[in-house]
């Protein structure tokens, strides 16, 4: 890093003199055509982003029809933004009634309003946030969504859909599967042996099994084992599914991380007199944590991948609620636009993911230099 | 990776097999409970498949199982908005049924004699006569099934229609190259890009893919039909009762065919019908409603809701559908078809 740092410093100094066309064919020069090898690589990347650009382009947006009543009405050879467009109220709310849509609005503003406070280094107070985001959001939301006081008329799960139910499901997730996932790893470390038995035993459960067969058996053996008339709600079933089963995942991260630090850590808590939730607290895990971000973050995103399987338990999630949508009669033949919509909502969210895991990184990369 | 998981499911549906057993008569009121709860339960395929049970601009269900499942709930419960549609994949649809998670599955199942006598559930009836038939590009020239000696053929994965290909080409002395793919969406993508010569499945898929693909007159199917796949409604075995209401619901929409009542003229012939079987169908005679645990309106719900069995398919598979899938075999008796109802009598 510092080396590379070193070597790139005298010609930054260089750039920084010249003007902006001489900084862009210097940079040029020097990154892409720098030799013969590399200005053929450069060029064959060149090629393959052009041929990309060149089909996908004229489809999404040259030849593309913005707005219609159907199917029938788009052009064809051009995208049918006009089909994302009919449903995509379906797509974030699914079944939620239109006229108490507000009350998802409200989720909304509150995630962001959360996230942001979590994310942004400037922002003080992160305990709160955290707080905020574990325990005050999912009473609220679920409170807000579900509806039954304070003269809000009730919204059963079964109506929540779209990007609505893919963001409960991810955002639940993510939040308690860190938690757990660190609790996990310490029971696998522990010095009780039940204890130890029964992390092991849970962790390998989890990843011995496909996700897609957990949900299965939850949804469909649970009803037998539990009495008479009791159905378990599906979206609570699909939650504790993911947290649990993520949580899974998130131990063995968290315990490569606990294996990394040196046992001198250990025994200075143990010197200053620090009991065992003090030293895992405020000694140790916070270390063992700022090791695995990439293990963590990659873990979160495909949590946020997995949260498609939920169509097993009859839940829809974005990807599904655009299955149904794209067989809809007037619509058919609108594949492409769907899944085109999906891909991207998904690919930003994990984008998000990875953006924010790099700053986390370059923020220790800082701390860890001063 | 597939065949991996397709093991985990054959697994998972027998511990579902042997729990089926020890939760017998778990589920014996299946009425009682549906009025209690105010809402029919009703499972139908997880809303891509065409015509059969998809989400409009208002995230509103439509089609032909969702339509069954209002008829049912009509007839149940006096309104036919009063029910819960679960979407469910065919793998874990009987299973659901099985634990009281629907109280009816109202999606394309086939009866065969496995689902039927080792799961332990009952087709009251069918109201879809399928048959497996080839989908070809007319530019390929194919006159008949006979030809297609060494094509190559798109088909559903591990399903009923790959079974009953892989029968009629063997015993027809022929060759063939299965392209086999999970859904649908990719079966038809297959066919459009070339990757196989003709596309084997129902012909109720058949239609929905031409309508799909678009250019309707670039498509032939072949005249052979190589298997009848009857389809039908699916309920627990073990409650008879709602069997019959489940059944029955069906025939009151086949004979409202035959006896020409409709949608829109239901209540009209209610008041001034002379006909007795008219008469006992619609509740002015006789009592077939409380016989059936219902009200005498039971059949005059249902037909208001949805209208008689032909309007119903017309809507959504036939003429008035953008599939435009052809009645044949599910006609009227009368017509050349196999539809029929018991007597009312």
């Amino acid at each position: 890093m510092t080396e590379a740092a070193l070597i790139s410093d005298t010609p930054r100094r260089a750039t920084a003199m010249a003007s902006a066309p001489a900084r862009i064919a210097l940079w040029l020069r020097r990154r892409i055509f720098a030799s013969w090898r590399d200005a053929l690589l450069s060029l064959v990347v060149v090629l393959i982003l052009g041929a990309i650009a060149w089909t996908i382009l004229p489809w999404a947006l040259f030849k593309a029809t913005w707005s219609a009543a159907s199917r029938a009405d788009c052009a064809p050879g051009g995208a049918c933004w006009g089909f994302v467009a009919a449903k995509a109220s379906q797509f974030i709310y699914g079944f939620y009634p239109p006229l108490e849509r507000w009350r998802p609005d409200t989720v909304f503003a509150l995630l962001i309003a959360g996230l942001t406070w979590l994310m942004v280094p400037r922002i003080p107070g992160k305990g709160y946030a955290g707080l905020f985001m574990m325990v005050v959001l999912p009473v609220v939301t679920f409170v807000l969504l579900h509806g039954g006081v304070a003269g809000l008329p009730v919204v059963p799960s079964d109506k929540w859909g779209g990007l609505l139910l893919t963001l409960i499901l991810a955002v639940s997730g993510i939040s308690f599967s860190l938690p757990f996932g660190a609790l996990f790893a310490l029971g696998r470390r522990s010095r009780m042996p039940l204890v130890r038995w029964l992390c092991i035993g849970f962790i390998e459960f989890c990843r011995g099994v496909p996700f897609i067969t957990v949900l299965f058996m939850a949804i469909v053996m649970l009803p037998f084992f539990l009495p008479s008339g009791m159905k378990p709600d599906p979206l609570a079933l699909a939650v504790a599914g993911i947290i649990f089963y993520e949580a899974a995942y998130m131990a063995e991260v968290v315990r490569g991380g606990l294996q990394a630090l040196p046992k001198g850590q250990y025994e200075a808590a143990m010197a200053i007199g620090f009991g065992y939730w003090r030293t895992m607290l405020y000694i140790i895990l916070p270390q063992a944590i700022r090791k695995v971000v990439p293990g963590i973050v990659n873990t979160t995103i495909s949590l946020l991948k997995n949260t498609t399987l939920v169509m097993v338990v009859g839940l829809f999630d974005l990807l599904n609620i655009v299955s149904a949508g794209v067989a809809d009669p007037l619509w058919v033949g609108s594949q492409a636009e769907g899944y085109f919509v999906v891909g991207l909502v998904f690919w930003l969210m994990s984008f998000g993911l990875s953006c924010y895991s790099r700053a986390i990184e370059g923020g220790f990369a800082r701390a860890d230099r001063a | 990776m597939l065949g991996y998981l397709r093991n985990k499911w054959t697994l998972a549906a027998g511990c579902v097999l042997a729990a089926v057993t020890v939760a017998s008569a778990e589920n014996g009121d299946t009425q009682k409970s549906i009025k209690a709860r105010g809402l029919l339960n009703c499972g139908v395929s997880s809303g891509v498949q065409t015509g059969m049970s998809t989400l409009d601009s208002a995230a509103k269900w439509n089609g032909f199982e969702v339509d069954f499942c209002r008829a049912v709930a009509a007839a149940v419960l006096g309104d036919a908005e009063k029910i819960k549609f679960v979407p469910l994949e065919i793998k874990t649809a009987f299973a659901t049924l099985q634990s009281g998670g629907i109280d009816l599955l109202a999606r394309t199942a086939t009866h065969t004699f496995v689902r039927d006598i080792e799961l332990n559930v009952a087709w009251p009836g069918a109201y879809l006569y399928d048959s497996q038939g080839f989908l070809a590009k007319k530019s390929l020239g194919v006159k008949s099934a006979k030809e297609l000696d060494g094509a190559s053929i798109c088909v559903s994965a591990g399903s009923n229609y790959e079974l009953n290909l892989a029968d009629y080409f063997r015993k027809n002395g022929l060759k063939f190259t299965p392209v086999a793919a999970n859904s649908r969406d990719q079966n038809e993508k297959n066919l459009e890009t070339g990757r196989c010569d003709v596309y084997a499945n129902v012909l109720s898929a058949l239609a929905g893919a031409v309508s799909k693909l678009g250019k309707p007159d670039d498509w032939v199917v072949l005249p052979e039909l190589i298997s009848m796949e009857p389809i039908g409604p699916v309920v627990r075995k073990d409650d008879s009762r709602f069997r019959d209401i489940v059944g029955w619901t069906l025939n009151a929409l086949i004979a409202a065919e035959e006896l020409e009542i409709t949608q829109a003229n239901v209540e009209k012939l209610k008041a001034s019908s002379t006909s007795p079987e008219v008469q006992r169908l619609l509740g002015v005679t006789g009592d077939f409603g409380v016989k059936l645990g219902l009200g005498n309106d039971w059949a005059l719900n249902a037909i208001k809701a949805v209208g008689n069995y032909g309007e119903m398919f017309e809507r959504n598979l036939g003429n008035k559908s953008p599939i435009k899938l052809e009645r044949g075999l599910n006609n009227l008796w009368n017509n050349k078809g196999l539809m029929s109802s018991p007597l009312l009598r």
